[in-house]
């Protein structure tokens, strides 16, 4: 095979399934536990070091980054190739937490606004599982409204010092290198005075705090920036237009569902075995022969299969040229909606279980997973903010006002007058 | 519906598309309100012509299909029918032609097969009515009589009914489902003209009291047709999804169109949020359910091993999320939305029928979980 000829996907696809077989672990118990998160401490680092170590395995085995161009370690393949991978690694281990944010949003703007010697430096080190980033972006004052950052940078010399707090970072606590959106403008209006920098998360001036979740969890951080200088060489994109980079950086946010840039295992199923939705669930319960709880079962299976029916059809639809890039932001949608329904059949199907269980009765998890039901509409971009751009990039409806438009930052009011 | 359709796949939607506007368009479908049959004959014909018929019949029975899969082609004019709620038998002679072109005899196939490629109908007497209308269930039953059998059980709703020259008809042979073929006029056929939602489909209750069945008229083994049924439930749960699909989609640009126009307190409906959130919704819900019945269909033409759970669920999601939009789009116009001036409530209607027809969302549902159950059992 030549060099710019590419693998055909069936041969790719036996070609993955062998790997796979003989290198790769079996998803288990153990190891689906791990995906909840709400680990003590030692084990958490446990299961990112697994996660490091899987990402090196698909590296050497010439199967890590597979819609990454070869000159910076990726396999330089084809969506198809990606998607019949996805396929064959169903029911194995991979290493789901260096997916999101590390391969897509972060990688995908590096790739996309990073300079030759950026790209050179990181993408390679995070295709071999070396580097772990995150995103800088949600601040205390708002989250929906990412291009309000109050965190400064201001230039001093060939450096940029910056001050301020993000929030909503996960698992800052383990991680090596931040995506930082900061403002350098402060008289101009608000999305022409951002630009986007990379700086590395462990140094003095970076101060950590976990955010304890109602679940107990602590996966989410918030750090304090104080006087920490980036060498202007870390900078991504030009010097106030950061928002350029910032609406591609959130459009990958918001198809992370449907990204060619990380793996997502078809299905947790793995191909020898038999998805049975959630008749598990139902039976764990003893409600199989219930008539409503078979109902239910049946629902949560038809809107699985609506929510990965309508996950191949958008990404097709968007490269047929039947429907805009912002229509990534229908699948976020979906996935938030859906999921909040599958919750609740979950729920249902525990009964009293999931409110009040014995010491090992894993029924209680749907209880403390219906708790958290919302976070699936809000992390990653809200579900209103995605039914914001489908009305307005995808239907055209108009525009919301914001009292923010052509006037300074600095002059933008930030909170109720006193 | 197919994102991306080959030429002639594109051509053939476009016809129909052109034909069902030019031949139905609103104004006649109000007129056809009062119309006995709910079509002009002419119009069913000339579809005829266009191979509505022909599409799930083999080439040596004489059909054919545009892109070789038939059951996608049937699709996109189930699709285009939808978007025009569009009158005609388009679903029961399927189902009937699908049948005997798969298990009929030489005769049957000679027969009643060519009449329906030459435009007559024939109709699937299948459902029946309650309390025994839950999906699948039979209880007409076949006796043996002499050489032959005889019928004797209800079957409704019963698709053009009274226009049909034949009934396939599904019954327990010694408690096992077989289908046979029987005349209109048979002895003992009787059929009670039925209310319905649509404007232009008709339906009946058909009645088979003692009908005379020669053995020639099974078709297919006695007791084999457990196969053959579930096959139909699929196939017309494809024709019904796929035509929701296009229904939904026509409703969905009328109300997006009105918000534009529509002003109220000084600015378009289309300028409130709570509005576009909802109009969010509903192209989220428009394009899962183009996605479900487009993956349907493919996966009962490929005879993809989960095709009858894939079907369902298709059903069970449109049923839902389709009809909730519709009620919307009604919503969303207010007054103007529930009148009989407007176009909405003819693709209401459809959906509504089709909801209603092969089976519930709950029907689905639980098939779902039944299919599910077997699978684990057999693996």
């Amino acid at each position: 095979m030549s060099e710019n000829q590419m693998e055909d996907v069936e041969a790719f696809r036996l070609r993955a399934r062998a790997w796979l077989a003989d290198n790769m672990p079996k998803a288990n118990d153990q190891y689906e536990m791990t995906m909840g998160g709400d680990l003590p401490d030692e084990e958490e680092l446990a299961v990112v070091q697994l996660n490091r170590d899987l990402q090196r395995k698909l590296f050497d085995g010439g199967f890590a980054g597979i819609c990454f161009p070869k000159e910076y370690g990726g396999q330089g393949l084809s969506r198809a190739h990606a998607d019949a991978f996805n396929d064959e690694i169903s029911g194995y281990m991979f290493p789901w937490r260096i997916q999101v944010p590390t391969f897509t949003p972060c990688a995908s703007v590096l790739l996309e606004f990073g300079t030759e010697e950026q790209k050179q430096k990181h993408i390679p080190a995070i295709l071999k599982g070396e580097e772990l980033w995150m995103q800088f972006l949600s601040e205390p004052s708002g989250g929906s409204d990412a291009a309000g950052a109050l965190t400064t940078a201001v230039k001093d010399g060939d450096e940029w010092v910056l001050n301020g707090s993000k929030i909503w970072t996960t698992g800052a606590w383990w991680s090596d290198w931040g995506l930082c959106l900061a403002r350098t403008n402060w008289d101009v209006p608000k999305h022409r005075g951002l630009t986007v920098f990379i700086l590395p998360i462990h140094q003095p001036g970076i101060e950590i705090n976990r955010i304890e979740m109602l679940n107990g969890s602590k996966e989410f951080c918030q750090e304090y920036i104080t006087d920490v200088r980036i060498p202007d060489s870390d900078r991504i994109g030009q010097v106030d237009d950061g928002w350029t980079v910032g609406i591609r950086w959130m459009f990958f946010e918001r198809s992370f569902h449907h990204s060619d840039l990380t793996v997502r295992p078809t299905t947790t199923i793995a191909v020898d075995e038999v998805d049975t939705g959630l008749l598990p669930l139902a039976k764990q319960a003893g409600r199989e022969n219930d008539p409503v709880a078979r109902e239910l079962v049946g629902e949560s299976y038809a809107l699985k299969r609506a929510t990965q029916s309508l996950g191949h059809r958008i990404p097709a639809a968007m490269m047929a040229g039947a429907m805009n890039d912002q229509g990534a932001s229908i699948g976020r949608l979906m996935a938030g909606i859906s999921g909040t329904r599958q919750t609740d059949i979950e729920f249902e199907l525990a009964g009293s279980s999931a409110v009040a269980w014995t010491e090992g009765d894993s029924l209680g998890k749907e209880g403390e997973g219906y708790l958290m039901r919302q976070t699936g509409c809000i992390g990653g971009g809200t579900t209103e903010m995605a039914r914001n751009v489908i009305s307005e990039r995808v239907l055209l409806m108009p525009r919301e006002r914001s009292g923010d438009k052509d006037i300074p930052f600095r002059d933008v009011e930030r909170g109720r007058k006193a | 519906m197919e994102l991306q359709l080959s030429d002639d796949e594109q051509l053939f939607y476009e016809t129909t598309e052109r034909f069902l506007e030019d031949k139905t368009p609103v104004a006649v479908l109000r007129e056809l309100r009062e119309n006995a049959v709910g079509f002009d004959p002419s119009f069913w014909e000339e579809g005829v012509q266009l191979g509505w018929t022909s599409l799930l019949v083999s080439e040596e029975d004489g059909g054919g299909s545009v892109s070789g899969k038939g059951l996608k082609d049937l699709a996109l004019v189930a699709h285009a029918f939808g978007k025009a709620a569009a009158p005609g038998p388009l679903l029961t002679t399927n189902i009937v032609a699908a049948a005997l072109s798969r298990s009929g005899s030489p005769e049957q196939k000679s027969g009643v097969l060519e009449g329906i490629l030459g435009g007559q109908i024939a109709a699937w007497a299948h459902a029946e009515p309650h309390p025994n209308n839950g999906l699948g269930t039979i209880t007409a039953t076949l006796s043996k009589s002499g050489d032959g059998y005889t019928l004797t059980g209800v079957k409704a709703p019963v698709e053009s009914a009274a226009q049909a020259t034949h009934f396939l008809v599904s019954a327990l042979l010694d408690g096992a489902p077989t289908q046979v073929l029987v005349a209109a006029d048979a002895a003992g056929v009787s059929v009670a003209p039925m209310g319905t939602v649509d404007l232009t489909k008709r339906f009946g209750q058909v009645t088979f009291a003692d009908t005379p069945v020669a053995a020639g008229d099974l078709v297919g083994a006695p007791g084999g047709a457990a196969g053959d049924l579930e096959y139909l439930t699929d196939v017309a749960n494809v024709i019904l999804v796929n035509e929701m699909a296009g229904s939904f989609e026509r409703a969905f640009a009328i109300t997006l169109e009105w918000t534009f126009d529509r002003y109220s307190f000084g600015r378009p409906l289309a300028s409130y949020q709570e509005i576009k959130h909802r109009m969010a919704d509903q192209k989220m819900w428009l394009e899962a359910s183009q996605a479900v019945a487009n993956d349907a269909a493919t996966a009962v033409q490929d005879a993809d091993e989960d095709a009858s759970v894939i079907v369902s669920s298709a059903k069970a999601y449109v049923s839902e999320y389709g009809l909730e939009a519709l009620q919307d789009d009604i919503q969303l116009h207010g007054g103007i939305g529930v009148t009989f001036e407007h176009d909405l409530h003819l693709f209401l209607r459809r959906m509504t029928l089709n909801a209603g027809l092969h089976g519930t969302k709950s029907d689905h549902r639980l098939r779902i979980t039944d299919l599910l159950e077997a699978k684990e059992a057999a693996a």
